[in-house]
This record gives structure tokens, C-alpha cells and sequence, in this order.
């Protein structure tokens, strides 16, 4: 299978493409809540389906998630994981609402939903559009969707469709840091490709598969 | 108090059995259904976290047979039945099927929760095994641990706290 087998050229593609993307994003980020973003050098994990949840705390972390579907010349999903404490500091930035509480029995305020959202719009919106400039191939995005539950039950939803593939999965990991928060758990900007969608990118960016 | 039991995890797209005192818990179960086939005069127990409906929708060479809900119900009632039972002894719980998303596109994959659950009570039924209590649909994830001692499936979700059935 080509998951097992990606080259180190391969790698470092597909680690650029987390860079550029969370990169604009995270410019973004930083307007939105006006202080410094941090950006980690991206990593590219070929992950079981277990692995993927371990990557954002494990399959009962509660998270806010936002999530898009690419349609266009590639196909996949990109997700944006804040941990709880992340969504609630960075929606009461967005919105001057001091005490936001996304989980504490009663459904979080609507005002707090909307920020998640409009924020998980403008980042995946960014993100995105920066990767299709950068490989030249037209990506459509879905209107995002924000889940607030454990990892487990909103990353496998994105897991479906390449299920039936595989029982791995590509993931283009790029953690962003807010430099003044002191949260240890970062954001995570998760690309998922689907998998005929590889030999496309790499083809727009000039790296040719020897299985070809 | 009693001691905690030993709990024995199983993975999405995996599948396990357990004879008490172990208990057996399957965690962040979204549109995936959780399957607890159990026999208490045994007091055993086999879990899998299904991820999709049916087999023939395996678009990979190997298959895995925990992934999909006809298969993997085929291997837990295998297992459990190794003494020459019939299947129609064995009970059922099952806990998941959520729809976490509701995306505005037509995308049937986002459908797969309630199409998992349909699955999962369809093979249910061929074997005659009946499901004793559910806990499906809506939108929220769980974490769900059965006791084999007991036949009690603990459920616990992010929003709504814990539950029995």
C-alpha cells in the first residue's frame, strides 16, 4: 500500500503543505486574538486509526473540533482541534465575553458557538486557500461544522470514507501555540487527504511516484 | 468498596472478548456502534467497534473483519459459541450510532451512523440474538463499558454524564 511507503521527498511535500496552510491560518489566528501565534514544524504521521486520536489526547478527550470537507481536484478533510480550555480562551478573545463555558451541563451559549464557527471558518478557510494557490489544483470547501465532544467520536466521522480503503491513515499535523497563553495542549491543524488524492498533489508540485 | 476490575480496551475497528472479573470498554464511539454480545451463564463477553455497515463495501485487499457489522458479528458469535451453542442463547447490547455533523451536503457517508446501527440489529436478528437494551442515534460520543459479571453497560457521554441499561 502507498501509505506504508511514502518517500522522504514525498514526506517533506506533504510537511510543506501543513506549513503553508497552518501558516496562513495561523496568521489569521493572530489577528483574530491579537497576540503572537507560535507554529511547530509540521509532521506527517502514517497513523492506525487508535493512533489518530492518541495524536489529539486520545479517544475520550473532550475537544472542540472544526471540521470541512475538500471537494475539487482533491478530496479529504481538514480538521481544526482546540482543547475545551483553547476553544473557551479563544471564543471569549473573539467575542469580549469574559466566563465562556462550553461544558459545563448547559448548552454553551449561542454567542460562543458562533465564534467557534466563524472562527473555524476564517482558519480552514485560510488554510485552505493557501494550499491551493501553492499547488495550483482548485479546492472547494464545505461550510465548516463544530463538534464539542471526544476526539474519538468526531475524528472517526472523518475517518469513514477512507475506511473502506484502509486501516491508516495520512495526517498533516501542524500544532499552533498562542505565545502568551500558557495552555500546554495546542491546536492542531489536521489535513486527511483521501487517498487518490496524493498522486495529485504530488504530481502538482513536480514529485513523480515510481509506481507510475 | 470492591476492587476496580482489570478493563480490557478494544480499539476502533478492533474487536475482543473478556470472562469476568475482567470488564471491557470501547472508547469515543461517535457514527461507529458499539456491540456487546454476552452470555451471563458464562459470564463472558466479546465488544466491537464498528466503524461501517457492510463488508462488501471494502474497497482493501485485507480485510478486517472487525471493522464492518456483518463481519465482526460473525467472529464475536463465533467465539462466544465454541461449545456447541446456538447463537439464539447469546444476548445483545448495543450504544453509538450517532450523527455528530449535520453537513449540509448530501454526503451519504454522513449518514453512516444510523445505517451502522440498522446493520448491526439486521445481523442481530439472523442469529436470533436479542438486543436487551440500546442506547443509539442522536449526536452525541460515548465511552461505553459492559460487566460480564453483571450484564450492566455503563455509558458515559460529554454532555449528558452516565448512564446504565
Amino acid at each position: 500500500m502507498m501509505e506504508h511507503e511514502l518517500s522522504s521527498i514525498e514526506k517533506d511535500v506533504l510537511k510543506e503543505i501543513g506549513n503553508i496552510g497552518a501558516g496562513n491560518a495561523a496568521t489569521a489566528m493572530a489577528q483574530l486574538i491579537n497576540q503572537t501565534v507560535d507554529m511547530a514544524v509540521p509532521t506527517v504521521n502514517i497513523a492506525a486509526f487508535d493512533e489518530v486520536m492518541e495524536i489529539v489526547g486520545g479517544p475520550d478527550t473532550p475537544v472542540a473540533a472544526v471540521v470541512i470537507n475538500i471537494t475539487g481536484d482533491i478530496t479529504g478533510k481538514v480538521y481544526f482541534v482546540l482543547s475545551i480550555a483553547e476553544a473557551e480562551f479563544i471564543a471569549s478573545q473573539v467575542t469580549g465575553e469574559p466566563d465562556i463555558q462550553l461544558l459545563n451541563g448547559a448548552p454553551p451559549k449561542t454567542i460562543a458557538i458562533s465564534a467557534l464557527q466563524e472562527i473555524g471558518n476564517i482558519l480552514t478557510g485560510s488554510y485552505l486557500s493557501a494550499l491551493s494557490d501553492f499547488t495550483q489544483l482548485n479546492m472547494v470547501s464545505s461550510v465548516p461544522d463544530l463538534g464539542i465532544d471526544m476526539a474519538g467520536a468526531i475524528l472517526s466521522g472523518g475517518l469513514v470514507d477512507l475506511s473502506q480503503y484502509s486501516d491508516y491513515a495520512i495526517i498533516i499535523d501542524t500544532r499552533i501555540k498562542g505565545k502568551s497563553h500558557s495552555n500546554r495542549i495546542h491546536g492542531h491543524f489536521l489535513l486527511l487527504p483521501d487517498p487518490g488524492s496524493f498522486t495529485k498533489i504530488f504530481n502538482a508540485l513536480g514529485v513523480y511516484r515510481d509506481d507510475e | 468498596m470492591n476492587e476496580p476490575k482489570p478493563v480490557v480496551r478494544v480499539g476502533i475497528a478492533e474487536l475482543k472478548i473478556v470472562k469476568s472479573p475482567n470488564m471491557i470498554r470501547t472508547s469515543g464511539l461517535g457514527s461507529c456502534v458499539g456491540v456487546v454480545i454476552y452470555d451471563l451463564s458464562q459470564k463472558t463477553a466479546g465488544l466491537a467497534h464498528i466503524m461501517l455497515p457492510d463488508s462488501s463495501l471494502a474497497k482493501q485487499a485485507d480485510l478486517n473483519t472487525s471493522k464492518y457489522a456483518d463481519t465482526a458479528i460473525d467472529v464475536l458469535v463465533k467465539k462466544l459459541t465454541s461449545k456447541g451453542k446456538r447463537p439464539s442463547v447469546l444476548k445483545a447490547k448495543i450504544a453509538g450510532g450517532a450523527e455528530m455533523f449535520q453537513f449540509s451536503t448530501s454526503n451519504e457517508s454522513m449518514r453512516i451512523g444510523p445505517r451502522n446501527t440498522a446493520a448491526v440489529k439486521e445481523k442481530l436478528a439472523q442469529y436470533g440474538i436479542r438486543i436487551m437494551s440500546e442506547d443509539v442515534g442522536g449526536n452525541s460520543g460515548r465511552t461505553i463499558e459492559f460487566d460480564p459479571e453483571t450484564g450492566r453497560l455503563h455509558i458515559r457521554t460529554v454532555h449528558k454524564g452516565e448512564t446504565i441499561i
